[in-house]
């Protein structure tokens, strides 16, 4: 009881440290420790803390692959590119924006994570609507968007898919395969929805615009992310971890960015966030520790079992309230030895969940934005009405429509 | 004379145009552009939900406010331009709607856009924020389309009924 109590207690520090973040420490700081106490205490067998440890370390790898390749890439010039032709194939045309941010969105989020698309790609999609005299607002929301319900593809795509992929013992194809069909709904029920939405603002035409950037297209790293992607592919084909493929597609951008100096060791490894992988590994022991002391049996009985339509629907709506409530990372962490034990269809409704739910809050949790509004209640807080609301109108529709496309996608390919 | 004229991606020319057809000779013209701070906090709370990559170097909301700006800067010049003339330049932040109004205050004329539904005329062909500084103006509000307007055949015909009997099917 204590060794529950304790370690339940223990994860709320590591959680609400990252909500906080105090001095603006990274998470790490406290959820190290955090893992030391809970194994040091005996709340979790040191031989489970290593297993899970090492069951993490591929995921963590395979994320950190990826995070540089992202980084690397846009070193290249690869979103400023992006900019361009989405800004060329608009025609300064509001409505075709969109669209092309959409697509693009949605791809890059697929391929390159998340993190690429808020991060590197949100103000490149700013920057090119302006240029073209249009509001920004329809096109920044739908990167910020596209960056949760546009990461259901691949198992790359977000570390929640990452860590699910590994909980289902599905292959790279296999859950690609399983996911395409939701990942289409998913985009396909938010451009919809955010064309009505946004109506108004999309109807104004451009005022005449600068000349789009001549269009410079880095060769390489577009050769490279689409044999980085052909590489998950046959790796996966070969029963071989599809992280090499994005170990080898990150070296080969990094040991051409050593080469002409435009990259160092130093800026490799800060763009692979050690820190963050850190927090991820030492979440996951402190995880496993509530997990062994009760939690795991109390999850076991919430989470439904099988794929029948009911159940999966179900399964979503409950890791999405739960990401809602704390933060999707720390949800699917909690849910996935339940669901791995209901197949891979009721992991994927659970993903389905965790990806989708954060767009009902703005920040991905209730936690951080009380947290935020507390921190911004002395400043002028900026009126965030309408984008909660465009969250409120898309996630039940996309949750729904995408369980039920996983629902067809199961009863074709099996799972 | 003073001239106030809100500067909105899309739909600015027609307000300069119509403050030059005006031909007043010795106004003040000022041009008014409203950063919408919602864009730039919603960017940095979708930072703020990937949880665990607390690096605020990286926070994309940072890179926007600066091009932002930039673009506030890029409008009001062009606005400039066109109008051939000095003009004062006003670049508030905050929520759009309020700013606007509030810098209307003791100005001889507003200078707005309809910025909706452009298809037809009607109520629908004012948005939300145009809507709000209409309403709320505490000044003359000129206000102008920014394409050809719609022909008066587009208001839909009125509803024939017999004074007194209520529209079907409405309480």
């Amino acid at each position: 009881m204590a060794a529950e109590i304790s370690s339940i207690l223990l994860l709320f520090v590591v959680l609400g440290f990252a909500v906080l973040r105090p001095r603006g420490l990274p998470e790490a700081v406290a959820a190290i420790p955090a893992a030391a106490i809970v194994v040091a205490s005996g709340a979790v067998h040191w031989a489970d803390a290593l297993s899970e440890i090492r069951r993490l370390a591929p995921v963590v790898a395979f994320l950190a692959a990826i995070l540089i390749l992202a980084q690397l890439c846009d070193d290249e010039g690869l979103f400023r590119a992006l900019g361009a032709v989405t800004a060329r194939a608009s025609r300064g045309d509001p409505i075709r924006l969109l669209t092309m941010v959409f697509v693009v969105a949605a791809a890059i989020t697929a391929i390159l994570s998340l993190d690429a698309t808020v991060v590197l790609l949100t103000p490149v999609v700013f920057a090119t609507a302006a240029s073209l005299g249009l509001r920004a607002k329809p096109h920044v929301y739908a990167c910020t968007h596209l960056a949760n319900s546009g990461s259901l593809l691949l198992p790359v795509s977000n570390l929640t898919n990452l860590l699910a992929f590994t909980a289902s013992g599905l292959t790279f194809g296999a859950f690609t395969l399983l996911m395409a069909l939701p990942w289409v709904a998913a985009v396909g029920v938010e451009y919809l929805i955010f064309r009505l939405f946004f109506d108004r603002d999309l109807g104004l035409g451009t005022t005449g615009c600068e000349q789009p950037d001549e269009l410079a297209l880095p060769v390489v790293a577009v050769v490279v992310v689409a044999l980085t992607l052909a590489g998950f592919g046959l790796t996966s084909l070969a029963g071989v971890n599809p992280a090499w493929a994005a170990a080898a597609g990150a070296a080969v951008l990094a040991v051409r960015a050593l080469s002409r100096r435009t990259a160092t060791i130093k800026s490799l490894v800060s763009a692979g966030s050690v820190p963050f992988l850190a927090f991820v590994l030492a979440l996951g022991v402190v995880v496993r520790a509530v997990e062994d002391n009760g939690l795991g049996s109390a999850v076991g009985r919430l989470v439904p079992v099988g794929p029948s339509l009911p159940a999966l629907l179900a399964v979503a709506a409950l890791a999405a309230v739960l990401a809602n409530v704390v933060n999707n990372l720390p949800a699917v962490l909690v849910l996935l030895p339940a669901a791995a034990a209901g197949g891979p269809g009721v992991v994927l409704a659970v993903l389905i969940g965790v990806n989708v739910g954060p767009n009902l809050t703005y920040v991905g949790s209730l936690a951080t934005l009380l947290w935020r509004r507390i921190l911004t209640r002395n400043n002028a807080e900026p009126q965030l009405g309408e984008f909660l609301r465009l969250g409120a109108l898309t996630v039940p529709p996309v949750l729904v429509v995408s369980v039920l496309a996983l629902w067809v996608s199961l009863r074709m390919f099996g799972g | 004379m003073a001239v106030l004229i809100w500067v909105v991606e899309g739909s600015w020319p027609a307000c300069v145009d119509a403050a030059g057809r005006l031909g007043w000779s010795g106004d003040r013209v000022m041009l008014i552009y409203v950063r919408e701070a919602e864009v730039t906090a919603a960017v940095a709370g979708a930072y703020a939900g990937l949880f665990g990559r607390g690096r605020p170097a990286r926070d994309p909301s940072q890179r926007l406010t600066e091009a932002s700006i930039s673009v506030a800067e890029e409008l009001l010049d062009a606005a400039e331009a066109r109008l051939g003339r000095p003009a004062q330049r006003l670049i508030r932040t905050g929520r759009v709607e309020r700013e606007v109004v509030a810098a209307a205050t003791g100005v001889d004329m507003l200078i707005v856009a309809r910025d909706g539904d452009l298809s037809r005329l009607g109520p629908r062909s004012l948005g939300r924020h145009t809507r709000f500084v209409v309403d709320h103006a505490p000044c003359p509000v000129l206000l102008v389309w920014p394409r050809i307007a719609p022909s008066v055949e587009s208001i839909p015909p009125p509803l024939d009924r017999p004074p007194g009997q209520r529209k079907p099917g409405r309480r």
